[in-house]
């Protein structure tokens, strides 16, 4: 029924989760790292927003899934397997999240309407039959196709619609929530051979060697939050819709992935190069210090915003001249989006690999480096076996403390109109587009609010696990804490 | 001394040069004119003698580095890097697409973005530092705890809401001020108060978590218990030998970014209306002006290398162990 699309933000993203995978395995055996880990699974604020993060990063793993859907007469169109052979797929790439919101995405509206609303933001000239059963042109606000259709003709009855379908999806939240803190008690009592009781007090008094109090709580926010979402959006439109009638709910969890893509592809593209200078830097020294030296510091000394600027315009250049490289927009869209990736990732790999050549600098002194060195040991080996894990905690703490600035930088860079393609939702694009909107008479204010509220919330769990990362991981503050 | 400088300024030379060469790949190499010259007259139905008169317009039909059409000297200056690139080192950045001279524009412009940076800069830091300096008194407290979790979730939130929030309270709801414009005299204060208001509040989150980290760190050293032990009260501790000892580290980030300050703010400057740089930079990106913005990144490049001069010369003001051979 489909045929699937592979872009290339999918398969890097997909490899960044594989690459953590394999970081994860290998920490296991770096008792230091283990230890550090450790660290971080105790901190409450860190696992709470771990466990926020999660859900994010799971939404836009969801979003990273792409196909193109058959399109519905093309299949009648041939007869027996011909159809087969000749079956047309339709243009628009979607995603498995696209697939599983597919309410959300079709049913669009004419244009603005209020979070919950049943009619249109705006008058219009409509036609009405009256009891003569002649049509009459009034100005009034038209209903919505879709926002509260089940209620039909009885629209007061609204209120209470809402209030018991949020009153049914808290009911149905503490439950799940319960069952899941049992489970959890459960889990801990028969793994640390004590009773139910003594294991809830372990959870609540944080006692356990995971922070499972802070995640349980994390949880239930999510789900008090999420499931009266889940369910009205069912019927209503929750967030309202924007100028084409878009619901903003849908375009908000679409922006996750776009964030998610700067914020992690964009550390993963930079990565290497800055792994690999700054410990040939500082490793080698002479000359080739001196040249990475010029190199990073000539980069660095071309203002952030001003670089990606150029760069970005030459990119639209290229990118306008050759169309033929592109099948669908949606590939243009995210080669632009990976471009962007790979420029802000020019733009930042500097400060890391300044500080990876002045710790190279300062182990390569190290004793143990000097007699594996007097032992033969090549420097290939003495790179990969002895400083390299040794830098893992700098990379770590980089790669954490970087995500939420890109994700910031996003929305920035696309108000200017060197970030992400126009045609992407992302929050940058949504801001963009709500900002005039702020001027209207009467104003329309939630999509900004649902940009608001989305962006917020992802950037400071970004921040509060960076910094439990941040403590864990570095040795002179794990000293201190 | 003297030499220090002179040396330092002599190592900027090759920096500059790398910072010219980069941008004239970026604008030059990876596309050609012609590509250039293709989208700013629209991809299609575009003829080839529109595309060379477009070009002979600018100046961009020479060849990139030699000119083998040319005799003397003018085998290397009749090119387009010696045009374009290489006379950004005089000063000399050609002209707009609208026919203006960008080095006049500049200078005409920097008053602006100044007007409006200098004050943020300024009041921020004061607020920033006394913000700093305030939990770090009490620190270990909920005031302190409390003040940093305020840090964080103000760090959370994009600049881009700060300026639409800012102007939708003040100037819109409460009409205390007019939404965006400039004026020049005395009557400019009421155009530059909301925007040095939003500056200064949409950076207290990460300089004030960034400064009290550093006050931390001082306060842990042994010279600050030697002041306890004999007796100074705590806020003389503080103001006396913390924040001057905490002087290098804030110098190192807050001085790079004076002469930054010309440049004024992308942002800012774009949603109030105001003629700076920071809005010229937009307008160019936006009509595709690539003179502008090439003239841009250069300037760019030489305020930040005269920032890192500066602060090197500022240790000396506030070290007296720190001595230039």
């Amino acid at each position: 029924m489909m045929t699937p699309v592979v872009l290339w933000s999918d398969v890097l993203i997909w490899l960044l989760v594989l690459a953590a995978s394999v970081l994860g395995w290998l920490s296991r055996r770096n008792p230091l790292l283990r230890a550090a880990w450790q660290r971080v699974g105790r901190s409450r604020a860190g696992m709470a927003s771990a466990t926020v993060l999660l859900v994010f990063v799971c939404i836009g793993l969801l979003d990273s899934l792409h196909y193109r859907p058959r399109l519905e007469d093309s299949a009648g169109r041939g007869t027996g397997t011909s159809s087969e052979k000749t079956a047309v797929y339709s243009v628009e790439v979607l995603s498995l999240l696209d697939f599983l919101l597919t309410p959300l995405r079709t049913r669009t509206e004419k244009t603005y309407s209020e979070p919950l609303a049943t009619r249109a933001h705006a008058k219009e000239s409509i036609e009405i039959r009256d009891a003569d059963g002649q049509l009459r042109q009034s100005r009034d606000y038209p209903r919505l196709k879709h926002g509260g259709a089940h209620l039909g003709s009885d629209e007061a009855r609204r209120d209470a619609d809402v209030a018991e379908r949020v009153l049914r999806a808290l009911g149905l939240a503490m439950l799940v929530w319960w069952m899941l803190a049992a489970a959890t008690a459960a889990l801990l009592a028969r793994r640390q051979n004590c009773s139910h009781r003594q294991a809830w007090r372990r959870i609540w008094h944080n006692e356990s060697d995971l922070a499972c109090n802070a995640v349980l709580a994390a949880i239930a926010a999510l789900l008090l939050c999420g499931l009266p979402l889940a369910i009205l959006a069912s019927d209503y439109h929750v967030f309202g819709t924007d100028k084409v009638g878009q619901d903003v709910l849908y375009q908000v969890l679409k922006s996750v992935r776009t964030a998610l893509v700067i914020g992690l592809v964009t550390t993963l593209v930079m990565l290497p190069v800055a792994i690999f200078l700054g410990i040939v830097a500082g490793y080698f020294r002479g000359w080739i210090d001196d040249l990475i030296q010029y190199l990073y510091t000539t980069l660095s000394s071309i203002p952030g915003v001003l670089l990606i600027a150029a760069a970005v315009l030459m990119m639209q250049v290229l990118i306008d001249t050759h169309p033929q490289w592109f099948a669908t927009a949606a590939e243009r869209a995210d080669l632009r989006l990976l471009a962007l990736c790979c420029i802000l990732g020019v733009t930042s790999w500097t400060g890391l690999c300044r500080l990876l050549r002045g710790e190279t600098l300062k182990l390569r002194e190290l004793e143990y480096i000097q007699a594996a060195q007097a032992f033969g040991v090549s420097d290939l080996r003495i790179i990969a076996r002895h400083i390299l894990p040794n830098l893992m905690h700098i990379v770590i703490i980089a790669l954490v403390m970087d995500f939420s600035s890109l994700v910031l930088a996003e929305a920035v860079l696309s108000y200017v109109g060197i970030g992400v393609d126009p045609t992407m939702i992302s929050f940058g694009t949504m801001i963009n587009n709500a900002r005039l909107e702020l001027a209207r008479e009467p104003m329309v204010w939630w999509s900004l609010a649902a940009a608001f509220v989305f962006m917020f919330t992802l950037v400071l769990a970004a921040n509060l696990l960076a910094d439990a990362m941040r403590d864990a991981f570095d040795p002179r503050l794990a000293g201190s804490a | 001394m003297l030499a220090y400088l002179i040396r330092r300024l002599l190592y900027a030379v090759p920096i500059l040069i790398g910072v010219n060469l980069i941008t004239f790949a970026l604008f030059f190499v990876v596309n050609t004119p012609d590509d250039m010259a293709r989208m700013q007259l629209g991809v299609k139905r575009v003829t080839p003698e529109a595309i060379e008169r477009w070009k002979a317009e600018r100046g961009y039909d020479k060849p990139l580095f030699i000119n083998p059409a040319a005799t003397g000297s003018a085998v290397f200056t009749d090119t387009i890097f010696f045009a374009k690139s290489a006379r950004m080192f005089a000063a000399d950045f050609g002209r707009a697409e609208d026919g203006r001279d960008i080095a006049r524009e500049i200078v005409s412009r920097m008053g602006p973005s100044l007007a409006i940076a200098l004050p943020t800069f300024i009041l921020g830091l004061l607020v920033t530092v006394s913000f700093a300096l305030l939990l770090t008194f009490f620190r270990a407290s909920y005031l302190d705890f409390w003040g940093v979790v305020l840090c964080v979730a103000m760090m959370s939130i994009s600049g881009l809401f700060y300026i639409i929030g800012g102007q939708y309270l003040v100037s819109k709801l409460w009409r205390l001020v007019p939404i965006s414009g400039y004026g020049g005299g005395l009557e400019a204060w009421k155009f530059l108060i909301l925007p040095v208001l939003i500056g200064v509040i949409s950076g207290i989150g990460s300089s004030t978590r960034w400064y009290r980290t550093i006050f931390l760190e001082e306060i842990s050293k042994d010279y600050v218990r030697t002041a306890r032990a004999k007796g100074l009260a705590e806020a003389a501790v503080l103001f006396r030998h913390v924040l001057q000892n905490a002087m290098i580290p804030i110098l190192t980030g807050v001085v790079v970014v004076i002469p930054l300050l010309f440049m004024g703010s992308l942002l800012t400057e774009s949603f109030f209306g105001i003629p700076g740089l920071g809005s010229y930079t937009i307008d160019a990106i936006n009509a595709q002006d690539f003179a502008v913005v090439r003239a841009m990144v250069f300037i760019g490049s030489v305020l930040y290398i005269v920032g890192l001069i500066l602060t090197d010369l500022s240790y000396t003001l506030v070290d007296p162990r720190i001595r230039f051979q």
